[in-house]
């Protein structure tokens, strides 16, 4: 029982040209995946592409056209664009998605990592922004963390964590549904604005509460799903499902992505235990999630299976309590200290929402908003619906560290950080040792000008002396970490002798 | 990995300002305790003022985005 397992976050960005509101955003978010990939990798290093296909015979992988990397960004065709997709040194993914720029986090083991690197990813588009705007004969592009456009369009935030399958799906149902409908008090970034298009003046927890319409199912686009169905695990499908998590925000605050992440976590242990309370299922779920994200003075009563009616605070200390107790019965004192420091800002973070939210201003998202916010409601005399506040809200998320509210927040100690600044640049180009990403980002790294393409579970090399492609699976996500490979990679001085070791040795 | 709580300018005073606010919100502060933290979220304002986007209403109109996922 313990905050660690395979995790990770892949957030779209949105993306904006100030005064140009007609520019393709499929072309600019290219520019901003090449402009990067350009400057960090180098042209050759560029062309490793992302394996679409783990599952195709050698030659398939042949379809990677290799010349196109070599295209300037501003010379790049439509047929281009779909394939603005890198991956880096430091083992993430760098692409574009539904017309946004998205950046997924390699995979990590602990919610400190994947928020550390969730953070890199934030500095990794401020640059790649910067380095777009300043192509000649480009424009200024402007990248933002948050998760719509306040009217009616929404693009997500989603974290994946890997977990047994022999979890039954109706349990994770029963477990995470009441677990995401109350997190949101934690987890929210806050939004000027009610309904999917904002048109209702007001301010609400999250910025992805509104979208969500149904219960459960595979979309992630349209007709939201609270729990989502996808199950790629990228792993052993017979040992591993992946939880794929769409209702989250896209998080400023460490202490908030941080908490996101461990106390998600957390839960899935207890689950994975066998710890289901159906009773905590509320009865109606989708009107639920929207009546604690309207609510920001956290009043509203969730009705649940078992006849009670709490609020979403409460709910939380139902499953942090299980979860301590869990934690405490199995491991007593010898848990793991990021599991117990979890453990203990989860009920620092709950006592203070129920005495005086406002006094976490310095660590939550919604709160530092809606302090800004209320300030400038009082100073200024605004109401909601005006612009000037809808701009605070939007250009919060700004990742310009020169613009964005929240980084400007950080900068003078008003939004706690937990990482330094050096760890968050080194996790720029440096994977996390512990997974496999350290395998792919190591492999980028030294032999990216042979490397053809790689995905979350392999890295294919194409070495000059081989006709075929040599494809190396990375099934397991434990495997490939620094301790398991790191010796061979320091004594191995080319690719070739990389795969010659690797396939030989079986 | 252990977490590491970087120290932070101001942090030390940020418990007494939790306290502040909670006795305002209770009804039991002082004005000039709430005149206080005011000018407090104030200079975060003036700050923030010059940092803004001119013109809100075209900006935030001109932000228009495509649906993702």
């Amino acid at each position: 029982m313990s905050v660690r397992r395979i995790m990770g976050i892949e957030t779209e960005y949105g993306i904006s040209v100030p005064g140009k509101p007609h520019v393709n955003a499929m072309l600019a978010s290219s520019q901003i995946v090449n402009a990067y990939a350009a400057e960090e990798l180098g042209e050759r290093r560029s062309r490793a592409r992302w394996d679409y296909d783990e599952e195709s015979p050698l030659r398939d992988a042949r379809g990677f056209d290799q010349s196109r990397a070599d295209a300037d960004p501003t010379q790049l065709t439509d047929e281009d664009l779909g394939l603005a997709n890198v991956i880096l040194t430091n083992g993430a993914r760098l692409y574009v998605d539904h017309a946004h720029p998205e950046y997924s986090t390699p995979e990590v083991t602990s919610p400190f990592d994947a928020m550390l690197w969730d953070k890199a990813g934030e500095r990794i588009m401020a640059r790649a922004a910067a380095l777009a705007s300043s192509i000649p004969g480009g424009f200024p592009l402007q990248v933002y963390k948050n998760n719509t456009d306040n009217k009616g369009a929404s693009y997500g935030t989603h974290e994946n964590y890997l977990l047994s399958r022999t979890t039954k799906f109706t349990d994770i149902v029963l477990a995470l549904t009441p677990f995401f409908v109350s997190r949101q008090v934690i987890t929210g970034s806050g939004r000027v604005g009610i309904s999917q298009d904002g048109s209702r003046p007001g301010f609400q927890l999250t910025q992805r509460a509104d979208f969500f319409e149904v219960e459960v199912g595979l979309e992630t686009t349209i007709k939201r799903p609270i729990i989502n169905t996808r199950d790629e695990p990228h792993a052993d499908p017979e040992l591993y499902r992946r939880l794929h998590v769409i209702v989250g925000d896209a998080n400023l605050s460490e202490t908030a992505t941080y908490l996101k992440m461990g106390t998600t976590a957390l839960v899935l242990s207890a689950l994975e235990a066998g710890i289901v309370e159906p009773g905590l299922m509320p009865l109606h779920p989708v009107a639920a999630l929207h009546g604690v994200s309207h609510d920001p003075e956290l009043g509203y009563r969730i009705e649940l299976r078992d006849g009670r009616r709490l609020t979403a605070v409460q709910l939380q200390w139902e499953f942090l309590e299980r979860a301590a107790k869990h934690v405490n019965d199995e491991q007593g004192m010898n848990a793991d200290d990021q599991t117990r420091d979890v453990l203990q800002r989860w009920s620092d973070v709950l006592t203070a929402l129920e005495s005086d939210p406002m006094s976490l201003a310095d660590q939550l998202d919604w709160v530092a908003k809606k302090s800004l916010l209320d300030g400038y409601r009082r100073r200024d005399d605004l109401q909601w619906g005006s612009a000037r506040l809808e701009l605070v809200d939007l250009q919060y998320s700004d990742v310009n560290p020169d613009k964005g509210l929240a980084i400007r927040l950080a900068e003078r100690g008003r939004l706690r950080r937990l990482t330094t600044d050096d760890q968050v640049r080194a996790a720029m180009t440096t994977p996390p040792e512990d997974t496999r990403a350290w395998f792919r980002g190591e492999c980028i790294r030294r032999f990216g000008d042979e490397i053809a393409a790689a995905s979350w579970d392999s890295v294919i090399f194409d070495l000059p002396e081989r006709s075929a492609l040599q494809r190396v699976p990375t099934l397991d996500p434990f495997r490939g970490t620094k301790q398991h490979v790191g010796d061979l990679l320091d004594q191995t001085a080319t690719a070739a002798e990389l795969v010659h070791t690797l396939t030989a040795g079986g | 990995m252990a977490t590491q709580e970087r120290p932070q300018q101001g942090s030390s005073s940020r418990e007494g300002k939790a306290e502040e606010e909670s006795t305002s919100a209770t009804g039991s502060g002082t004005a000039e305790q709430k005149e206080e933290l005011d000018t407090d979220v104030d200079a975060i304002l003036d700050e923030i003022d010059d940092l803004l986007e001119e013109n809100a209403e075209e900006f935030v109109r001109g932000f228009v985005q495509k649906g993702g996922q």
